[in-house]
């Protein structure tokens, strides 16, 4: 644990969830807040991300597989913009509304096209980048 | 713009508070990443359920709109990550480890869920 890593941990934090305050705000105007598509489209769009950087560090190496990108970006950055805990609430908040259904849709979804974002976009940085 | 430096700053704040739970379950505990992601996501997830009711409209807590997003927008949800749970999850596949991905993936997402819905209610009882 350095000072250098903290810092780049709360630099990367607060720019991320500012970014994700305003991708799941603008997604909610757009089309609607009952569903949470707001975070969905975070949560997606942060694990491709995630997973395009994954792929950088093992096809390129250099400073994508340094600690200090690693500190900013995966943990700090994609760390703070990415989260569990409104997918939490807000998924929770359909059950108790008694939309059973829409729940079961917003944890499927949620799982499902992450792990997809995550391997296309790793796939994409391993081959077609390089 | 409150409500962005107060979701900022909370993020700022989660996202370092993620990272040291990080080191202390990896370097001091010697556990696996996978239990310290496990762990940001099912706390984060019982702290915001807990908290937003809490302070909801009926709730015993009085907090203004930007206090609520510095707490659950900020800190919860600079605390809690899917990206890196997601790609704990990606590797664990690419490594053949498929019972393992699956596993780790929904009981993470299963546990945040009632860890959420626990402190929900025990926000409600708090409440009353």
């Amino acid at each position: 644990m350095t000072l250098q890593g903290c810092t780049l941990v709360l630099l990367g934090g607060f720019f991320g969830g500012i970014a994700r305050f305003f991708v799941s705000g603008f997604v909610g105007r757009r089309i609607g807040e009952t569903f949470p598509w707001g975070t969905l489209v975070v949560n997606v769009s942060g694990a491709c991300v995630i997973g395009i950087l994954a792929g950088l560090a093992q096809s390129r190496g250099g400073i994508f597989s340094g600690e200090m990108f690693r500190d900013l970006a995966f943990v700090g950055f994609l760390g703070g913009y990415t989260t569990v805990s409104s997918f939490c609430l807000q998924t929770l908040n359909l059950a108790l509304d008694g939309e059973g259904l829409q729940a079961a849709l917003s944890a499927i979804l949620s799982a499902g096209l992450c792990i997809a974002a995550v391997g296309a976009g790793f796939s994409a940085a391993v081959r077609l980048l390089v | 713009m409150r409500l962005y430096l107060a979701v900022g700053c909370g993020a700022a704040i989660g996202s370092l508070l993620r990272f040291l739970s990080g080191i202390l379950i990896v370097s001091v505990m010697g556990l696996s990443a996978l239990w310290a992601t496990s762990f940001v996501n099912v706390v984060g997830s019982f702290v915001i359920g807990l908290f937003a009711a809490l302070t909801a409209p009926d709730g015993r807590l009085l907090v203004s709109p930007a206090g609520r997003q510095f707490v659950m927008g900020g800190i919860c949800g600079g605390f809690t990550t899917f990206s890196a749970m997601s790609l704990d999850t990606f590797i664990l596949l690419l490594q053949g480890d498929i019972p393992l991905a699956g596993l780790y993936l929904v009981l993470v997402i299963a546990f945040s869920l009632v860890a959420a819905w626990v402190g929900h209610i025990l926000a409600m009882r708090i409440n009353r």
